[in-house]
């Protein structure tokens, strides 16, 4: 049972450079309760089910956005927010 | 003029859901409401197509901070609707021109929507996590991309910039074996957990510039628990986690079944 009962927060893109990793290594298992606010929910694991789960219903009674490709729609959003926000990291030989 | 559309955000066969959702708003701050239709229930909200019409929400899915903030109240209308009964999350931007074609659409998907329902009644979903502890962390070594120069050069043995390679290949060869290793690991205990419950569901491994998360990410699964056997379930996962220090292991939840709510959801 951890006290930390900060984290994981909602990660914000904003801070992404800014989250420690190493904080949490006393503990193996991290718990964290999603709430009806968001409080506490990280929004990366929301927009895993939000986007890339829930009941897909296409055909005509929908508008068209149901054909999009949301993840990959908001995976550019992601990136070009992150863009901004972050500078980018110094390149890292892939190799 | 402004062109009214209806939001779609769960659907579900409880009666009662009605009085769960009083006070209860949607992704336009609007009230929702209940479609009915041959037994079953869909929960909608009114919104203005300007905003969240096809044009409207190609460009506003682009935008990251409108994305969080309508994410946050579809999950919390999502939420309000799970705590009356079993509930089929719809997936996010499901719109529709009016109410009679959102019954028209429970009509036509009543078989699928029915056999969701059952499927997830009594059950929850649980989100797991696994990171390696060890791992390359990115930036171990800062200086390294300055090493350009030594390619050119026709290099002897004796060089320094070859000892350097070298040793900077059999690093690379090591780290290479822990990441597999730590795959591995990762793997039994997804077999582990995923003999424990209802049914399994794999999301690609994140996005690390959103989860800000500079360790490596080695599994993302969703599994649907019985509510009975949600502490037997946690308690599984803090023993597996507990028997591979070189793993981290995040549980959240519970979440409504987002991830097993449609047909395609694969099963253990």
């Amino acid at each position: 049972v951890t006290p930390e009962t900060g984290r994981p927060s909602p990660v914000r893109v904003e801070r992404a450079a800014a989250v420690p990793v190493e904080e949490v290594s006393a503990v193996p298992v991290e718990r964290s309760s999603p709430e009806p606010t968001g409080g506490s929910l990280a929004l990366v694991d929301l927009l895993d089910r939000v986007l890339g789960c829930g009941v897909v219903v296409t055909g005509e009674v929908t508008l068209s956005i149901a054909g999009v490709d949301l993840v990959q729609v908001s995976l550019r959003a992601l990136i070009s927010s992150v863009r901004v926000a972050v500078e980018d990291r110094p390149g890292e030989g892939e190799v | 003029m402004t062109e009214r559309g209806v939001w779609a955000y769960a659907v579900t066969q409880e009666p009662s859901v009605a009085g769960q959702l009083v006070g209860v708003t949607g992704v336009a701050t609007e009230p929702v409401r209940t479609v009915e239709a041959g037994g079953l229930v869909a929960v909608v909200g009114a919104v203005d197509l300007t905003d969240f019409g096809e044009e409207a929400l190609r460009r506003n899915l682009e935008d990251l901070t409108w994305l969080e903030a309508t994410a946050r109240r579809h999950h919390a209308v999502i939420d309000a609707v799970a705590r009356s009964g079993a509930v089929a999350p719809l997936r996010l931007a499901t719109v529709y021109r009016d109410d009679q074609r959102v019954a028209a659409m429970l009509a036509e998907r009543r078989a699928d929507f029915t056999a969701a329902l059952s499927r997830v009644r009594g059950r929850t979903e649980w989100g797991v996590k696994i990171f390696a502890r060890s791992g390359a962390g990115p930036g171990a070594e800062p200086g390294e991309d300055s090493t350009g120069g030594g390619s050119g050069e026709g290099g002897g043995t004796g060089r320094p910039g070859t000892a350097y390679l070298l040793r900077r290949k059999a690093r690379l060869s090591a780290q290479r074996e822990a990441q597999r290793e730590t795959v591995n690991q990762a793997e039994e205990v997804h077999a582990v957990l995923t003999g424990l419950v209802e049914a399994a569901h794999r999301h690609p491994p994140q996005n690390p510039q959103l989860s800000g998360e500079r360790a490596q990410m080695v599994l993302n699964a969703a599994y649907l628990v019985d509510a009975a056997r949600d502490d037997a379930f946690a308690t599984a996962v803090s023993d597996l986690g507990g028997r591979h220090p070189d793993l981290r292991v995040d549980l959240t939840g519970p979440w409504p079944p987002y991830s097993f709510a449609d047909a395609g959801g694969e099963r253990p």
